[in-house]
């Protein structure tokens, strides 16, 4: 089902059977469409279906927008050992709830996407990693294989083109981390979510220790239309360097929340303003996360002239991430914002490395004495600090994750955590929330 | 340990899906499915589960307290799981939260006396353009008011 | 050494073999690049980031344990930035540590002290509330205390990787991250005590250790451990005379750091309560204290008066005292009592093996070879419980350099799990020896009632874990077929993988065996006294049918079992396997005949029920204990324990080492000097020669043959005999042969005096 209305300002490549009745049924799609770029792709040579994904310029969706073609290529085609394809609907960074509606409203783009993902490869069987939580998505999905299999999509040569592939739905059981792919592998193989060393890469030593393409859900899912139309057209849809749609997940102090079909490089002030309907209540924008958590928060200064794709996003030392749009407003405390941000990472870090375990703790019990009133001056540069001391020094991003964040509101809104020491009243305490609070005084 | 035909048919299938030799990889799936009908991670259960794929209680226990989906004890009839990360709490979240815990009387991971509602605060569940947000369960309940969530509660309990 | 990659570190250049780590680079080139979860041996982590580097053309720090070499890098190890990174390491570390060095074992010798004292600040900004949770017992021998753990996971891999046992595990996650034993609140495992050691802080406390001492109040000696036969060297601490802890940290003699819990802990034995303190007389039917020149005295006029009177002397060794005593005690039986009565408790069939590789040159293993030949193959053995150390080396072997292992043995062993192949013998552990011999040319005539008319349970094959569900088809019986051909990945250990169809019934897994072998590079045998006699030679036989270089562990029981037989303490031979010519009883002959007197140095024949029979002759008994066989002493000397005296002892796979006295002993002498003091009182001193350890090794090393290892060697490290080079040619007696299979937790009739291991539930599991 949809969520939200969709706008006429989307550009419907990937959602573009959202709200038709049946979505998710492979009648549907078949009736759109569906599995011809399959078809094609099995006629075309893997280096082909490699070079039109490159030609695309489609990039990782799962946050970190590493170009897809590229990472295809890494794998070892000749490698006798078996290949897997894995999807990584491990979807858990705040702010994000885009491969929810992927998969919901239409799970065979997903399975086309990887199916060709595995003719490219070479790849027989995969795997969807679907985050607990979404234990819907898990019954949507095994539907959609049982539907593949039975239609023949699925399974021992595939429509006569000799193509064997299996594929698997897979269920976590709650852990963000899980979302980092070499994690995604550990969890997948039934360990606890430790992300493994790399090198080597999963391409070359993935899951089983098999080479393994691991891609977000919404990257697959760009797959069919990219080789349906070729590569040239979906970049064309996008910026340079980065092509095609992003969905994008707008969120926290907006009017019309929801997930969008946007093209790359739309623009911010455009996203908020008519996307999204604006902010509630009148106010005004105070910052912005624009993809997920764990991406620096911008300004609504650094807002300003901004669009939604890799290099406007870097050029604001910030990143495109997940597509998680976050809003607040003027009202919003940005203490509590970054304490309860810092609380979901050091709820989620999986303990391994020193810096990431320790900080995300110290910071949140910081963040918690501070905000409650209990700050002292010395702890606005010691927050700073430590999320300094953690970037780029943990095993794994999450501890980045946890680091950018901190450092980018300290910076940012340095006023706001002496405002605190002063004894000003926390704006967000007091605003009018719209809603019923008086039970809670009773 | 017996369980139900439906589970043990999720069992078979699910050690079937992956390579030979690695059963292992069911073991998350298989846990949160069993919790499911057994209630809990019980001892008997961390048992049968690493007899059935081959590894440790030892091992199990590892997997099993690094999701926070695992319980050692039984949650309520009814989990219901209030988001308050940061989109849900730009819409409220944290005050649902302490309404319902108001409502209920209990805490985090605590169960009402009659065992039928159990609460847990919980971190992004990925319904953040539709929030504040809570599960129920399974099942997803999005834009969640104090009202509304008195309403469900009141229909939850009614239901039993 | 074109091969060489070079690089740069800190200005310097370096060279190192490919797949070299920077930080094992470094420190080759003498600079420290600090760590704590990066562990020489033990799979890579990259856990606790005190190993940041600066690599030019990296954007940035890279952790060392887990970088390569790579030609031209340059990396700096000392940039304000890595010490920067150092420093706010050791600040977030500290931050839930509870600092309680003063209390700590570990103060003193502890990396995380070390590496603040080095690396780190002076201060801590750190000014919230800690995470506590209470110490924990996991057994009589580890504690835990959570909140010092840096969770370097170093006692999770030793556990797992190096000891096959898994027994420690990380439950919970984030800050809440635990070690956990495998038994919920206690453990079930080795209690080898490896997890205490290799523990960089104060985390994991022995129970025996704990709260004792400072480190820095001990002396420390290296000497070797007084069980089994491994000759693993433990390094005591002691302090007013008292041994306070074992450990090996040093990584000196054949073991390395390897110690397991006899070594490390049983100790224990030497100040148990019923040690004897003075020599015991028998006065009207009772044993009484004496003085030594009493007790000498008697020995010595009894032995002159036999003597005198052409009366039969028997004397009976010990597997446990020093080669030294050993020479020096055949040498008094045969030239001054004259007789060839001698012998001790043989556990494992050597002259058989040396008789059967007469001619071959360099076919005895050493520990070492067991990590570094590319197969090994176990025979009988319970390799894990009977010889830790040679399971821990050839487990070693399998992860560091994929060696394939075979295992043949009567019931599951620990090798099973990443064996090539294992396969199960019925019946008694006999079995095997036959079994085996059946395979060249199914010479299958007097067999018939062996393995192919074996029972239901009998000899089979193992059934295969991988099978998956019960009802999975194929043959229902397969070797277990582990991921030795595969990664040495240690996952393996709990998760074989890489299955191979094997032959469905017994004579053609063994024949499946063979050709396994025969496609080998090198192999090591080892086989425990389920092969002896014509077994052995039928052993060789087949391994030189193999057409490949085979070396040979014959195993034995105790800490000198294999010096007492190198050392002849048997009628058969002299020193060096130089047949005797005479006749002589056997240790049951000894206990039979009624001789004029009866001397048992360090040995407990009596100890079997009904054995306790004396006969009318004297007796004079050597022991630390009132054993069962000292209580029907007329004579109760009492001996000085391994850890009280200087010698040398000899370990299964025939290395020399040196015992070093590290606590006096209270009223006991060492069992040399005893007999000595009984030959000066009878006064043949001057004919045996001085009995100072060093003067009688010097006599052996000149004399017995394989002995004349080079005297440096001895100093610090462990010299292999080389006993073989021609046929010993003398009859072996191998029905005489019989091993006492001691577990972990028993150790003959030493083991029973041990504290710690009568202490541990283990060994009430045990068999």
């Amino acid at each position: 089902m949809l969520y939200n209305e969709p706008s006429p300002l989307e550009t419907k490549v990937l959602s573009r059977r959202f709200g038709a009745p049946n979505s998710a049924s492979i009648d549907t799609y078949l009736a759109d469409q569906g599995y011809q770029a399959f078809r094609k792709a099995a006629g075309m040579k893997p280096e082909e279906i490699i070079e039109q994904v490159k030609i695309s310029n489609l990039r990782g969706r799962g946050g970190a927008g590493f170009p897809t073609g590229m990472k295809w290529s890494f794998v070892p085609r000749t490698s006798p050992k078996p290949k897997y394809i894995v999807v990584n609907g491990d979807e858990s960074e705040p702010g994000t709830c885009k491969d929810r509606v992927l998969i919901e409203n239409d799970p065979h783009q997903l399975i086309e996407g990887v199916l060709i993902a595995g003719l490219a490869v070479d790849a027989h069987a995969g795997y969807v990693y679907i985050r607990g939580e979404y234990r819907y998505l898990i019954e949507v999905m095994e539907k959609a294989i049982g539907e593949a299999y039975a239609k023949g999509w699925l399974g021992k040569n595939i429509q006569g083109t000799g193509f064997d592939f299996d594929l698997y739905a897979h269920s976590g059981a709650g852990a963000y981390e899980c979302g980092e792919e070499s994690a995604l592998l550990e969890s997948l193989e039934g360990k606890r979510g430790i992300p493994r060393i790399r090198p080597p890469f999963p391409a070359v030593v993935g899951a089983f220790q098999c080479p393994t393409v691991l891609n977000n859900v919404e990257t697959y899912c760009a797959v069919p239309a990219i080789i349906r139309d070729g590569g040239a057209a979906f970049a064309a849809l996008g910026v340079p360097k980065a092509g095609g749609t992003k969905m994008t997940c707008l969120t926290g102090n907006i009017n019309k929340p929801g997930v969008y079909e946007l093209r790359l490089g739309f623009p911010v002030a455009q996203m908020i303003e008519e996307v999204g309907g604006g902010i509630p209540r009148g106010r005004r924008l105070k910052a912005m996360i624009p993809g997920g958590s764990s991406c620096p928060v911008l300004t609504a200064k650094e807002c300003e002239g901004a669009t939604m794709d890799y290099d406007s996003m870097s050029a604001r030392k910030t990143m495109l991430g997940s597509g998680g749009v976050i809003v607040m407003d003027d009202q919003t405390c940005m203490v509590k914002a970054l304490m309860r941000i810092i609380r979901f990472y050091a709820h989620e870090s999986c303990g391994w490395c020193i810096p990431c375990r320790e900080g995300t703790t110290w910071l949140r019990k910081i963040l918690v004495r501070f905000h409650e009133g209990g700050g002292t001056r010395s702890d606005i540069d010691l927050i700073g600090d430590i999320g300094k001391n953690m970037l780029g020094r943990t095993f794994c991003p999450l501890g980045d994750a946890a680091a950018m964040p901190t450092i980018s509101f300290v910076e940012k809104f340095r006023e706001e955590f002496e405002d605190h020491l002063a004894g000003k009243p926390c704006p967000y305490e007091h605003a009018d929330h719209g809603i019923e609070v008086l039970s809670l005084s009773r | 340990m017996t369980f139900s035909p439906q589970l043990e048919a999720r069992f078979e299938k699910l050690l079937k899906s992956y390579p030979p030799g690695r059963q292992r990889s069911a073991l998350v799936p298989m846990l949160l499915y069993a919790q499911d009908e057994v209630g809990s991670m019980t001892d008997e259960l961390i048992d049968e589960v690493a007899q059935r794929v081959g590894v440790t209680p030892l091992q199990v226990n590892e997997v099993l307290s690094y999701y926070s989906m695992l319980h050692r004890k039984p949650m309520g009839k009814y989990h219901v799981q209030i988001c308050t990360n940061i989109s849900c709490l730009l819409n409220d979240g944290d005050k649902l939260w302490e309404h319902a815990c108001k409502r209920l009387g209990i805490g985090n991971k605590e169960v009402t006396p009659d065992g039928q509602v159990s609460l847990e605060e919980v971190e992004c569940m990925g319904a953040c353009s539709w929030a504040p947000a809570i599960q129920v369960n399974y099942d997803f309940h999005h834009f969640i008011t104090p009202e509304k969530l008195d309403q469900l509660l009141d229909s939850l309990t009614k239901k039993q | 050494m074109a091969d060489l990659v070079k690089l740069t570190i800190d200005g310097k250049p370096v060279q190192a073999p490919p797949g070299t780590l920077v930080i094992d680079a470094a420190k080759t080139a003498g600079m420290e690049i600090p760590a704590f979860c990066y562990y020489e041996g033990l799979t890579l982590q990259a856990a606790c980031r005190m190993c940041l580097v600066e690599v030019e053309k990296m954007p940035k720090l890279m952790t060392a344990c887990t970088l390569p070499v790579a030609e031209g890098m340059v990396v700096r190890t000392e940039t304000p930035e890595v010490a920067a990174a150092r420093k706010y390491m050791l600040e977030f570390l500290l931050t839930n540590h509870p600092l309680d060095c003063p209390v700590c074992d570990k103060g003193g010798e502890c990396e995380l002290q070390d590496m603040t004292f080095r690396y780190g600040v002076g201060e801590s900004r750190y000014t919230e509330e800690k995470v506590h949770t209470p110490e924990k017992q996991y057994s009589p021998v580890v504690f835990f205390d959570a909140p010092r753990c840096i969770l370097c996971y170093r006692c999770v891999r030793i556990c797992n990787e190096g000891l096959g046992v898994g027994a420690l595990g990380v439950v919970y996650r984030g800050v809440g991250s635990e070690i956990a034993p495998n038994k919920g609140d206690h453990l079930e495992c080795d209690e080898c005590g490896a997890c205490i050691d290799i523990c960089p802080v104060g985390a994991l406390t022995s129970g025996i250790y704990r709260y004792k001492t400072r480190p820095w109040e001990m002396t420390h000696v290296a000497t070797i451990c007084a069980h089994c036969a491994d000759g693993c060297r433990t390094t005591l601490g002691t302090r007013n005379n008292q041994i306070i802890r074992g450990n090996n940290r040093d990584r000196s003699g054949v073991n390395g750091e390897f110690l397991c819990i006899k070594g490390r802990y049983a100790f224990d034995f030497y100040d148990h309560p019923e040690r004897l303190q003075a020599p015991l007389m028998r006065v009207d039917g009772k044993l009484e204290e004496v003085s030594w020149a009493r007790a000498l005295e008697a020995v010595a006029q009894k032995f002159n008066g036999t003597l005198a009177a052409g009366g039969s002397f028997g004397v009976i060794g010990s597997n446990h005292t020093t080669n030294e005593e050993n020479y020096y005690l055949q040498k008094f039986a045969r030239e001054v009592l004259k007789t060839n009565n001698i012998d001790h408790h043989r556990t494992g069939d050597v002259a058989a093996l040396l008789d059967a590789l007469s001619g071959k040159e360099a076919a005895l293993a050493t520990a070492a070879d067991l990590y570094q030949r590319k197969a090994i193959l176990i025979l009988g053995a319970d390799l894990a419980l009977e010889h830790p150390l040679l399971s821990f080396q050839a487990r070693a072997n399998y992860r560091h350099h994929q060696a394939h292992l075979y295992a043949v043995t009567p019931g599951p062993v620990r090798e099973d799990k990443y064996s090539v192949v294992s396969i199960r013998v019925g019946g008694p552990a006999a079995k095997v020896g036959g079994d085996l011999g059946v395979i060249p040319g199914r010479d299958v005539g007097a067999v018939t009632t062996g393995p192919g008319a074996a029972p239901v349970g009998g000899p089979g094959v193992v059934p295969n874990p991988n099978a998956g569900a019960p009802s999975a088809p194929g043959p229902r019986w397969a070797p277990v077929t582990g991921p030795g051909i595969a990664t040495g990945d240690p996952s393996g250990f709990c998760h074989p993988h890489n299955v191979e169809a094997g032959p469905g019934d017994y004579f053609a897994a063994l024949e499946h065996l063979r050709e396994r072998l025969k496609a080998e590079p090198e192999l090591v045998i080892v086989f425990d006294d389920s092969f002896k006699g014509q077994d052995i030679k039928r052993l060789v036989e087949y391994a030189d049918s193999l057409g490949i270089p085979v070396k040979y562990i014959c195993l034995v029981d105790y800490s000198n079992s294999r010096g007492a037989l190198d050392m002849a303490l048997t009628p058969e031979f002299l020193p060096g396997y130089q047949p005797s010519g005479q006749p002589g009883m056997r240790v049951d002959e000894m206990l039979a005949a009624k001789l004029d007197v009866l001397w048992v140095v360090g040995a407990n024949p009596c100890k079997a029920p009904g054995a306790g029979d004396r006969g009318p002759g004297f007796v004079v008994v050597q022991d630390m204990f009132l054993t069962e066989t000292a209580k029907l002493a007329d004579v109760v000397l009492p001996a000085a324990c391994a850890y009280e005296k200087n010698g040398t002892v000899t370990n299964v796979t025939g290395e020399v080492q040196r015992l070093k006295c590290a606590v006096g002993a209270m009223g006991a002498k060492p069992d040399l000097e005893i007999m000595g003091f009984i030959a000066r009182e009878m006064g043949v001193a001057a004919a045996l020669g001085p009995w100072l350890p060093d003067l009688v090794l010097e006599e052996i090393r000149a004399t017995v043959r394989g002995y004349d290892v080079p005297a440096p060697a001895l100093a610090f490290g462990a010299a292999q005999t080389r006993p073989v080079n021609g046929r010993p040619s003398s009859e072996t007696r191998p029905e005489l042969v019989r091993s006492e299979h001691n577990g972990l937790f028993d150790s003959g009739t030493l083991g029973r005096y041990s504290r710690v291991l009568n202490s541990v539930l283990e060994k009430r599991l045990s068999r």
